[in-house]
């Protein structure tokens, strides 16, 4: 059981694909203006993540390795398409706002990346573990930016739920503050940039006080966890 | 062995000017003080009210940061260097522009811009121009209602009623009576509706002068003193005021003797937006130019030039700060291949 708790502690905290791997940039900073977009290809993205890896760690001993990038690059993009129509079919709405972005996960390099460095030499269901905690690491960035974004931005938070999750959660919207001008910046690329570049420092800084923390309660001098890397 | 005091002689240079962080910035902010008083003249209390809040924010923000970064506060508080962004920031604002633009502008250039890069001679970006684009993509409306000048109808407040106006909104008559289009945002505006250059200026007769905006060219005039000042104090380098103005000025020659009734003449470049404010004040900043003397060229022209294609084929107005934060970017990268040959060293083939 330990592994399943080291690998959902290193996909949501230490290895984060968005804070920490700084992966899959592009669809992060250009759809988390709003805590509903953001949301949304979260969940595709963590949808995909989860069945490219369980599917390559199914097949993992019969894809040659020579061959290996193109089969993975298959699966994946069929998982994409897969989204892409139940979006099309179920949250029209939520898929003209995504656009681009939804068939843009294909080329999410944080998937690739976890399914080669992952799935491809474990059993089924830490791969499937894997991709569900890096794809909700993922989502949780990318809801956190978004809600920063969208509160700075334009002042409201949870806008336009109802395009995700349907009509019945139209009120949920909350208004920060009445007659607000708008702070354009925010909603701009740059303001992802600088939203993002905040969340990295944060978690740099709670790492580090944590790591001073452990020196000090265990003056052995034992070495807090570094994170794995890739 | 050491040798008695009056025998100890230091190793040269022997003779040295006492220049410091803090002499060097007050003389930018003597230089532009005619630029200054005429500002008062034409546009009324606005620019010292903006500095002052920019100042206090500058300053505060200053505080701040260097306080969470461990550093020592008096020496950098009074460099003078917040003072001159401060300064800088507000030449480039609407004079009645509401307090809290001047206030989140200040805070950008100096907590962003400046102390997250690592501070004084750390910062990539012109920290005022830097704000100033923050503060013109986010707040476009505030940004771009200018007053008229004085001489051409523009208010004419005492400083309580300017202080009024800045501070709560109070405006005496409507402020929108009373503000307009600079002469680049006219000009612009009229040719993209098909209108010639000489309908333009014959129709808005009033506003212009002799190159460009009527009270706006003679503030232009005292920045170019205060340039030449600067230049006289040897604080900033000659090439890149030359090599901004002079391509500037090339550039639209080319195209005003080609078409003068669609593009304007260079002499209304130069003295138009920030031209003048820019090349002498914020393009030759030491910490985010390039430093070799080939290099400033390279980096003046390339400011010079990116603001005649931003102002004649771009979105805003006027490009002199997207200009300089472009070529900001590329400073770094221009001194790599400009570097001097060592002295004593042959020269590479």
């Amino acid at each position: 059981m330990s592994e399943l708790r080291d690998i959902a502690r290193t996909g949501l905290w230490e290895n984060n694909p968005a804070l920490v791997q700084l992966l899959g940039l592009c669809p992060l900073l250009a759809v988390s203006g709003t805590v509903t977009n953001a949301l949304g290809l979260g969940l595709a993205t963590t949808f995909v993540m989860v069945g490219a890896n369980l599917t390559v760690s199914l097949i993992r001993d019969q894809i040659r390795d020579e061959l290996r990038i193109p089969v993975y690059v298959l699966v994946i993009a069929s998982l994409v398409t897969a989204v892409e129509l139940l979006m099309h079919a179920y949250r029209h709405d939520l898929y003209k706002v995504l656009g681009i972005f939804i068939p843009l996960i294909v080329t999410n390099c944080a998937i690739i990346a976890r399914v080669e460095s992952f799935a491809a030499k474990n059993r089924p269901l830490p791969a499937a573990w894997d991709g569900l905690m890096m794809g909700l690491g993922f989502t949780a960035v990318l809801v956190l930016l978004g809600a920063m974004r969208e509160a700075l931005g334009q002042g409201t938070l949870l806008s336009r739920l109802d395009l995700l999750l349907g009509p019945a959660f139209r009120d949920l919207e909350i208004v920060l503050a009445e007659d607000y001008r708008g702070f354009l910046l925010a909603i701009l690329p740059p303001g992802a940039f600088f939203g993002l570049a905040l969340l990295v420092a944060a978690k740099n800084v709670i790492d580090q006080r944590r790591a001073r923390r452990t020196r000090e309660t265990a003056p052995q001098g034992d070495v807090a966890e570094a994170p794995s890397s890739l | 062995m050491s040798l008695p005091p009056h025998l100890h002689t230091p190793s040269s240079p022997h003779i040295h000017a006492p220049t410091s962080v803090a002499r060097l910035m007050l003389t930018v902010v003597i230089a532009l003080t005619p630029a200054a008083i005429a500002h008062v003249w034409y546009f009324g209390w606005g620019l010292p009210i903006q500095t002052l809040i920019a100042l206090i924010f500058a300053l505060g923000g200053e505080a701040l940061m260097l306080r969470l970064r461990r550093r020592p506060l008096t020496p950098y508080l009074l460099d003078g260097s917040a003072l001159v962004t401060a300064v800088l920031l507000a030449f480039s604002l609407p004079p009645y522009a509401p307090w809290w633009i001047a206030a989140l502008g200040a805070l950008f250039a100096i907590v962003v811009v400046k102390q997250l890069y690592g501070g004084l001679g750390y910062n990539p970006f012109n920290p005022a121009m830097a704000a100033y684009a923050m503060l013109l993509i986010s707040f476009p409306q505030e940004m771009t209602t200018w007053a008229l000048p004085k001489v051409i109808g523009g208010p004419d407040l005492d400083p309580l009623q300017a202080l009024d106006l800045i501070l709560f909104g109070h405006a005496p008559t409507t402020m929108d009576a009373l503000s307009g289009a600079t002469p680049l945002d006219l000009v612009k505006t009229q040719l993209a509706q098909d209108i010639t250059l000489g309908e333009t200026f014959s129709e808005y007769a009033h506003l212009f002068g002799d190159f460009s905006g009527r009270g706006i060219e003679w503030i232009g005039n005292w920045i170019l003193l205060g340039g030449l000042f600067l230049l006289y104090k040897r604080a900033i380098a000659w090439q890149i005021p030359l090599a901004m103005l002079g391509s500037l000025f090339a550039i639209a020659l080319v195209f005003y003797l080609a078409d003068p009734d669609s593009y304007p003449s260079p002499l209304f470049h130069v003295f138009s937006g920030a031209a003048l404010f820019g090349a002498f004040f914020i393009a030759t900043d030491p910490v985010s130019a390039a430093t070799t003397p080939k290099g400033r060229l390279i980096y003046g022209a390339g400011i010079g030039i990116l603001t005649y294609v931003i102002r004649t084929w771009g979105g805003y107005p006027d490009g002199v700060a997207f200009a300089v934060l472009l070529m900001n970017m590329a400073a770094p990268t221009i001194d790599h291949y400009t570097r001097p040959r060592v002295f004593g060293h042959a020269p590479k083939d």
